[in-house]
């Protein structure tokens, strides 16, 4: 009950939220200089060509108008045609989501299930040798530019080593589409040599995503560990006896993970930053990879579609992060 | 009194930034079997590092136990290893009710829960070792009546919707009530209370301690109440035991420490009770520092009657009556606590 009044209030959000985003990258969109128009007609344009092509694709009415029919459009589904592919947008951005979806929840469950017990471990064991290695490990976490790691994961374990595949999804054509997440898919259809490819394929772009992520949730784990851990009640439970490993994994951790959860909706944030450079880099055909093919060629209703589809999952994902927090800390409903 | 529980010469540091604090200076304590000890004195004299010594829950990485010892029925409590500690001992044969009932609840899990996770290492059907994993439905079930019932003793209204509820959407007093509880349910030997009710307001402490009392003296429970309330403790102890500065300084039957106290700490604390005959007399001078306190007894430099003796040497304990020990070279008089004011 609790939980659905905070959905319900969440959801409510929703819409005007996604409205301010549209306007914003609409706005930003507008004002870069470059002229897709002037790219698309060629060098040898006529002006009354460019007019018509102006005219066409609707960038001869003032911004507003403009702004207004785009809202109209995204509202029936039409994100307007690639000004490069002529495609419909929405095709592409369909095709391509559950691509980096995959990647995405792959990577950050991977890095909650390694990260939240090494955070608990190392408030533990505070300023043991284990905390100050894990402290290094997070900090180089936070610190290594993801698409160098990516590269030089690549010369290591494809090129060197040849323990995973360079790049891409799978080899050949992947299993038949059902949800396009190549790891059901392929469970789904019992063909275990196309997931044992699909695997090792994630391996390296999981890794070099997850790999921040994890480094985040350790710090936050900690923190909210050596917090709760320094707190009457569990210095109750102690007095009381009972045994140090319950009072620790039970209940000083579902504690320290209401800060943890608090933080997920941001970690996603920064992976999916992370998943444009990580999946150019590995020739993933996720977003990320059309984000970066649609900037270096101008194509902004593309960009202004990546924007909006990446900004409603990442509202989705705080919404959850809402309804989880909730959830842990009977405290929040008051 | 037959004894239960009898502190030794025990000796307590604190490693501070500034050199160690000695914050238990060779302190002697008991309790008898069934006996409702008050161990009153100003904050910082020790009394809650005497009670964690007792439980064994001192911080491991600040704390160092110098000498003595803490028997308990014939066992030395220093001398066990931590793990049969918290297994036998502490929740079981010893319990404790906590200084602040409002942060001593996990906020996050319903008291209900909390309650079982106890009952499960430590009612009084609880098998001894730490393998068990499990908590058996039959069990439970029993363990759950004895708690249903044990709340309804605490006066605690609808118990079944308390145990449903979260920590925040109960009332302190009825917070303090579930301590007191949970301190009972494992039907221990001793309860130890660090200043149970100075959360509370003033009209539920009453209550509070009444309760309190008339529960231990039903069960035959010890109990040991740190408090710095010299009214708390007269309204619900046998005999209190005051502190000062890491030292205890006298121990007396309740009503003989208040009509006949012998050390000139001890008359001077009872002045400094707002009374219509004198007002409030504070004690001049200031609680010393326990990285270099005093030498001898930590009270000489405030103490009208010290003398060389005083800082020479910490004084022995004499016996000045029945069951009234004082530790003073100089011993006021029978009966100078009407005499001083």
């Amino acid at each position: 009950m609790r939980a659905l009044v905070l959905t319900v209030n969440r959801l409510a959000w929703f819409v005007p939220t996604l409205l301010g985003l549209l306007a914003i990258t609409f706005t930003i969109s507008h004002l870069i200089p470059a002229d897709p128009i002037a790219f698309i007609a060629g060098d040898n344009a006529t002006a009354e060509q460019i007019a018509a092509l102006k005219a066409k694709f609707g960038v001869d009415k003032p911004i507003p108008v403009q702004l207004w029919n785009y809202v109209l459009g995204v509202a029936q589904g039409d994100f307007g045609v690639s000004l490069y592919t002529q495609r419909p947008i929405v095709d592409d951005l369909v095709g391509r989501l559950p691509a980096t979806l995959e990647l995405a929840f792959v990577s950050i469950v991977a890095s909650a299930i390694l990260g939240i017990p090494l955070g608990v471990l190392a408030a533990v064991r505070r300023n043991s040798w284990l905390d100050h290695a894990l402290r290094v490990f997070t900090v180089s976490g936070l610190a290594i530019a993801a698409f160098w790691l990516a590269i030089l994961f690549q010369l290591l374990f494809a090129m060197r080593l040849g323990w995973t595949p360079l790049q891409g999804r799978v080899d050949g054509w992947g299993p038949d589409v059902i949800t396009g997440f190549f790891l059901i898919d392929s469970a789904v259809a019992g063909d275990w040599g196309v997931f044992r490819d699909v695997v090792a394929h994630m391996i390296l772009p999981a890794v070099t995503l997850g790999f921040p992520a994890m480094a985040t949730v350790m710090r936050f784990t900690r923190a909210g560990v050596l917090d709760a851990i320094n707190s009457n009640y569990v210095d109750y439970q102690l007095a009381m006896g009972v045994p140090h490993r319950v009072v620790i994994w039970r209940y000083v951790l579902r504690n320290a993970l209401i800060g943890t959860v608090t933080q997920l909706g941001l970690i996603l944030g920064n992976l999916i930053a992370n998943a444009v450079v990580v999946e150019a880099v590995f020739d993933w055909p996720g977003l990320g990879l059309y984000a970066v093919n649609s900037i270096l060629q101008s194509d902004y209703n593309a960009i202004m579609g990546f924007t909006l589809v990446i900004g409603a999952v990442f509202i989705i994902a705080n919404l959850l992060v809402d309804v989880t927090h909730g959830l842990i800390d009977p405290r929040e409903s008051h | 009194m037959d004894g239960l529980l009898a502190v030794t010469d025990l000796e307590v540091g604190f490693a501070t930034e500034s050199g160690l604090a000695r914050v238990l200076d060779h302190v002697n304590f008991r309790i008898g079997r069934g006996e409702i000890v008050g161990l009153v004195g100003e904050s910082g004299c020790g009394k809650t590092t005497l009670a964690r010594a007792i439980l064994g829950v001192l911080p491991a990485n600040s704390a160092r136990i110098g000498s003595g010892a803490i028997d308990f029925e014939g066992r030395n409590l220093l001398d066990e290893d931590t793990a049969s500690l918290a297994d036998d001992v502490r929740g079981r044969q010893i319990t404790f009710v906590p200084q602040d009932p409002f942060s001593s609840f996990n906020p996050v899990f319903t008291i209900g829960a909390q309650i079982d996770e106890l009952m499960k290492w430590k009612s009084p059907a609880a098998e001894h070792g730490g393998g068990m994993r499990r908590y058996p439905r039959a069990r439970r079930r029993a363990d759950r009546e004895r708690v249903l019932e044990l709340l309804r003793t605490v006066q605690l209204p609808d118990p079944e919707a308390i145990l449903r509820k979260y920590p925040h959407e109960v009332s302190g007093g009825q917070r303090q009530r579930l301590m007191i509880a949970l301190a009972l349910l494992p039907e221990p030997k001793l309860i130890i209370a660090d200043e149970p009710t100075t959360a509370l307001d003033v009209t539920i402490q009453a209550q509070i301690l009444k309760l309190l009392r008339r529960l231990a003296t039903d069960r035959r429970v010890s109990v040991l109440f740190t408090t710095h309330d010299l009214g708390t403790a007269y309204e619900i102890c046998d005999r209190i035991t005051v502190m000062y500065a890491g030292q205890e300084v006298e121990s007396a039957p309740s009503d003989e420490f208040f009509a006949a106290p012998r050390h000139v700490y001890t008359t001077r604390l009872l002045q400094s009770l707002p009374s219509r005959e004198h007002g409030i007399s504070g004690i001049p001078g200031q609680i010393p520092g326990l990285v270099e306190p005093p030498s001898g007894c930590r009270f000489h430099p405030r103490c009208d009657s010290a003398s060389a003796i005083c800082r020479a040497g910490r004084p022995g304990v004499t016996v000045v009556g029945p069951d009234h020990l004082v530790r003073c070279y100089h011993p006021v008089e029978g009966g100078a606590g009407e005499a001083a004011a």
